[in-house]
């Protein structure tokens, strides 16, 4: 395929939706009507802009629909992503996108199945669960600012994991959904959506890599996380996007009663990726725990965007976001707990810590509260700061060389949050990906 | 704990005394209120440019809506009087103010023997400074003490330099209306090395319904030079909003010492939209001490540029919202130089439905060294409807520089006014002891009288807190 003139290419281009459209006449009205909708809710809304509070620091220059368009069908290209796709091997189950295409799907085993685990392609959920899809499909509130994003992505999804775990279902091992880009100059829009009804417990990663480090992409990506009372719901984001890349990812997470959902982003690709991050504490007793590592280098910038809205009382969240900054990177943290006045007795804490290890790194963060109950306890801290020369020659004085104990010390930093994720046989895995940014394997 | 309800003594500290004004711009703000204002006052042309590039800027700037509260859009400019003066000339002995200015002071609870450690009083009443007394041991040290209009014709070499370049007219819309119709505020310099050995104080008043007050104080401490100044406000219960909008400028140069200190507690009905910052040059000192009680809406972020190695920057802030206000108050700190240090301490209380929110911004840009922020935001809930937010913002760049931000919220525990209650307090008692033990640890920085004063206040609001 012939790349397009990428002056005339745009995301906003009519003729690019229609062509989305064709091929999936088929698919339940309800849902082309949604994708309709969207799309010219797309059209509608004005590209970010720093007036915005949500896009306060944020490099809104760089944000751009031009350049992109959707991806044609790549063989070759699928079959090497699809080869690639060996990480986090020991799984319950395995759905591989390449370009946006289903490129393999594991099915859960027989015995899961039997007992009504549901984990397969989103476009097939569609068609075969349209009353949880209509449920539960992008129905959570877009309150980080990426409205017109989060617009596109349903007009424009159609790759994705749609996992239900069923009442009392506790399901030990992962399910791992990976979405490539294998294109240059195209945009992917991955989606992952996890039903857990109550009691149930269950653990989804995705993998959100490239083929290739220097494609240039656009990607819109979409994760919501529904925990019913008492389930367990952990999540793991592995985010590889090439060097060149334009991302965003819209994650959303509904607690209800006594409920825990445990999620980690692990940031290392792209260009400019923005993440938005929304917990809400909907029933009482249940837990959030929100944790991100990011390890920025060259001129890469990461934005995040969090919020921890507290609806019910006696609930908790917990956020952690550190991120370690070489070269010319630059991080965004901007994070907010929002308390109802229904929500007495919240406990909420928010934290963001940021290793500059280069002096023309930049690290912003904006930790904030909206506290309207008076029975909470909530704080948060937010600190920048370097290696001090004093732990280095600690370590020296050790007969520790500096360049090991520099990167002892880095991670360190960084292992605080895998730590806290617990998980030892995922985090071991992670362990490589972030030695593998430091130029080590 | 049952707080439904909540009886505040309103009208205590309320006082207000007929008006009889010479001057008076009328209502509303036009280039003809500037020239009213430039007349009365004789200044200089470039003033009265300055006053009509100002207006120009605040028509053109939008109310800040995008982040501030839409609380804004209550106030009708229209509607406010931007210049009243009364027949009084600056005062220069006690003997000369006019009787019902000091039946002010006496209900503002000054204590006659306390004035006499007031190294200079000036006092405004209204616009105009209505007393003005320089002791003569600060002003044989060659310490310049008077109002702002008085200070830019008689000093125009110090005051040219240094007027409306720490905060540009164009800086937000509210600075742009001060620079249009300022007047009143202080002048005050301090030669080199020169430590002023009292504070120097002023006390600030509006006593016309629906009349603005927009001080321009501007200070400047030479090399080596030490200066505090108190600004203490009051102002009685009007039925209308009321406009307060302040710029207050201060420049420390090598070595020099600020501390500026504010307790704020206008009445019910102000808005209080003041814009503060400060210049440190290398090695000096700003600390700004800023404790707002009253008011409807308070938008006050007070800030220092840190502008010369070693420079260091403070703000201590506490603010108290009851029902009906919102103290929106925060700090900026702007490191522009190597081995700068700023520290923010930031305590807000909340009181029925009053609603506290802290604001801060720290910057250090890539090419520095060394420099180092603290900030600490802690916010009381009394009420079970009280509200607080918290939003700062801190970008690092550089080498050897480290952040650290820390914010709680908490609420006054059950247990210790349960703990208080069985050694025979009153619930109300308990609660103000609390709040009072909650700000200890910040008012123990302050000057005596000022805590003092600060207790009586927060006793003053606590009353019927609970119930």
């Amino acid at each position: 395929m012939e790349p397009t003139n990428t002056a005339q290419t745009t995301l906003a281009d009519p003729e690019l939706f229609d062509r989305h459209l064709s091929g999936r006449e088929n698919l339940p009205a309800w849902w082309l009507e949604r994708k309709k909708e969207a799309w010219k809710r797309f059209l509608d809304l004005p590209m970010p802009n720093r007036k915005n509070e949500e896009w306060r620091f944020a490099n809104v220059n760089a944000i751009t629909l031009d350049g992109f368009s959707l991806p044609e069908p790549d063989p070759a290209a699928e079959a090497e992503a699809l080869e690639q796709s060996t990480d986090f091997a020991d799984h319950a189950g395995r759905l591989v996108f390449v370009n946006d295409r289903l490129a393999a799907h594991d099915p859960v085993g027989e015995e899961l199945a039997a007992r009504g685990v549901i984990w397969m392609p989103l476009e097939q959920a569609v068609a075969e669960h349209p009353d949880l899809l209509r449920r539960h499909f992008m129905a959570q509130p877009i309150e980080l600012g990426s409205g017109k994003f989060s617009a596109l992505h349903t007009a424009l999804c159609s790759a994705g994991g749609f996992l239900y775990v069923p009442k009392g279902v506790e399901i030990e091992k992962p399910l791992v959904a990976f979405h490539w880009t294998a294109s240059d100059q195209t945009a992917v829009f991955p989606h992952s959506l996890v039903i857990a009804d109550p009691a149930s417990k269950v653990t989804l990663i995705d993998c959100h890599y490239s083929t290739e480090g220097q494609t240039r992409n656009f990607i819109t990506g979409v994760n919501d996380l529904y925990a019913g009372e008492g389930a367990n719901l952990a999540y793991l984001g592995v985010q590889k996007w090439s060097r060149r890349s334009l991302a965003f990812q819209l994650n959303s997470t509904q607690a209800m009663r006594d409920s825990t959902v445990t999620s980690l982003n692990l940031n290392l690709g792209g260009k400019l990726a923005r993440s938005e991050n929304h917990s809400q504490a909907m029933g009482e007793g249940c837990r959030n725990e929100m944790l991100s590592l990011t390890v920025a280098n060259g001129n890469q910038e990461f934005d995040q965007r969090t919020l921890q809205t507290h609806l019910a009382p006696n609930t908790t969240s917990d956020l952690l976001y550190k991120n370690a900054l070489l070269d010319e990177a630059r991080t965004l943290f901007s994070g907010l707990i929002r308390v109802a006045h229904e929500a007495q007795r919240t406990d909420a804490y928010q934290t963001n810590r940021n290793l500059l290890l280069n002096p023309a790194a930049e690290a912003n963060s904006l930790p904030g509260l909206e506290i309207l109950a008076n029975d909470v306890k909530c704080s948060h801290g937010a600190t920048t700061g370097q290696i001090e020369p004093e732990q280095i020659f600690y370590l020296a004085a050790r007969g520790i060389p500096r360049e090991v104990a520099h990167e002892l010390l880095v991670f360190g930093f960084l292992d605080e949050v895998l730590e806290k994720f617990g998980r030892e046989n995922l985090a071991e895995e992670l362990r490589a990906h972030i030695r593998g940014k430091f130029g080590r394997s | 704990m049952d707080t439904t309800a909540i009886d505040i003594e309103k009208d205590s500290g309320n006082f207000l005394y007929p008006e009889k004004h010479r001057y008076d711009a009328g209502l509303g703000l036009t280039e003809k209120t500037l020239d009213y204002i430039s007349n009365v006052k004789e200044e200089p042309d470039w003033i009265r440019d300055f006053r009509k590039n100002g207006l120009r800027v605040f028509q053109d700037k939008p109310l800040p809506t995008h982040w501030a509260t839409e609380d804004l859009k209550a106030i009708n400019f229209d509607a406010i009087r931007y210049y009243l003066a009364g027949d009084r000339k600056a005062s220069r002995t006690w003997d000369e103010v006019p009787d019902d200015v000091k039946q002010t002071f006496e209900r503002l609870g000054i204590p006659e023997n306390e004035r006499k450690f007031l190294a200079g009083v000036e006092a405004q009443f209204d616009s105009e400074a209505a007393y003005s007394n320089i002791k003569d041991t600060v002003a044989k040290q060659g310490v310049i003490f008077v109002g702002s209009t008085e200070g830019l014709k008689e000093h125009p070499e110090i005051f040219r330099k240094w007027f409306g370049k720490v905060i540009p007219t164009n800086d937000n819309k509210f600075s742009a209306l001060n620079s249009a119709c300022f007047s009143g505020g202080s002048f005050i310099y301090v030669p080199p090395g020169v430590k002023v050995s009292h504070p120097l104080q002023a006390y600030f008043r509006i006593n016309a319904q629906n009349f603005g007050q927009f001080e321009r104080t501007l200070i400047i401490a030479d090399e080596g030079s030490e200066v505090t100044y108190m600004e203490g406000c009051t102002a009685p219960k009007f039925d209308t909003a009321t406009l307060h909008s302040a710029v207050v400028e201060l420049v420390a140069l090598k070595g020099a010492k600020i501390q500026y200190i504010t307790v704020q507690n206008w009445s019910s009905n102000v808005f209080n939209l003041v814009t503060k910052r400060a210049i440190a040059h290398e090695e000096a000192e700003v600390k700004w001490i800023d404790c707002n009680i009253g008011s409807r809406l308070t938008m006050k972020y007070p800030g220092v540029i840190l502008k010369g190695r070693k420079a260091r920057g403070e703000v201590l802030s506490i603010a108290l919202a009851n029902d009906g206000q919102h103290q929106d108050t925060g700090a900026k700190m702007v490191h522009a130089a190597d081995e700068t240090t700023s520290n923010i301490i930031a305590k807000s209380i909340s009181v029925g439905k009053g609603r506290s929110t802290y604001r801060g911004l720290v910057n250090i840009p890539k090419h520095l060294k060394g420099c180092k922020n603290n900030t600490e935001c802690d916010a009381l809930l009394i009420n079970t409807n009280s509200r607080t937010d918290t939003y700062p913002a801190i970008s690092v760049r550089g080498d050897g520089n480290s952040v650290q931000h820390e914010a709680s919220v908490s609420k006054v525990s059950a247990e210790q006014i349960f703990y208080m209650q069985q050694r025979g307090m009153t619930e109300g008692q308990a609660m103000s002891l609390s709040v009072n033990g909650f700000v200890n640890d910040l008012t123990r920085y302050f000057p005596m009288e000022y805590s003092v004063e600060l207790k009586r206040l927060i006793d003053l609001e606590m009353e019927g807190s609970v119930g």
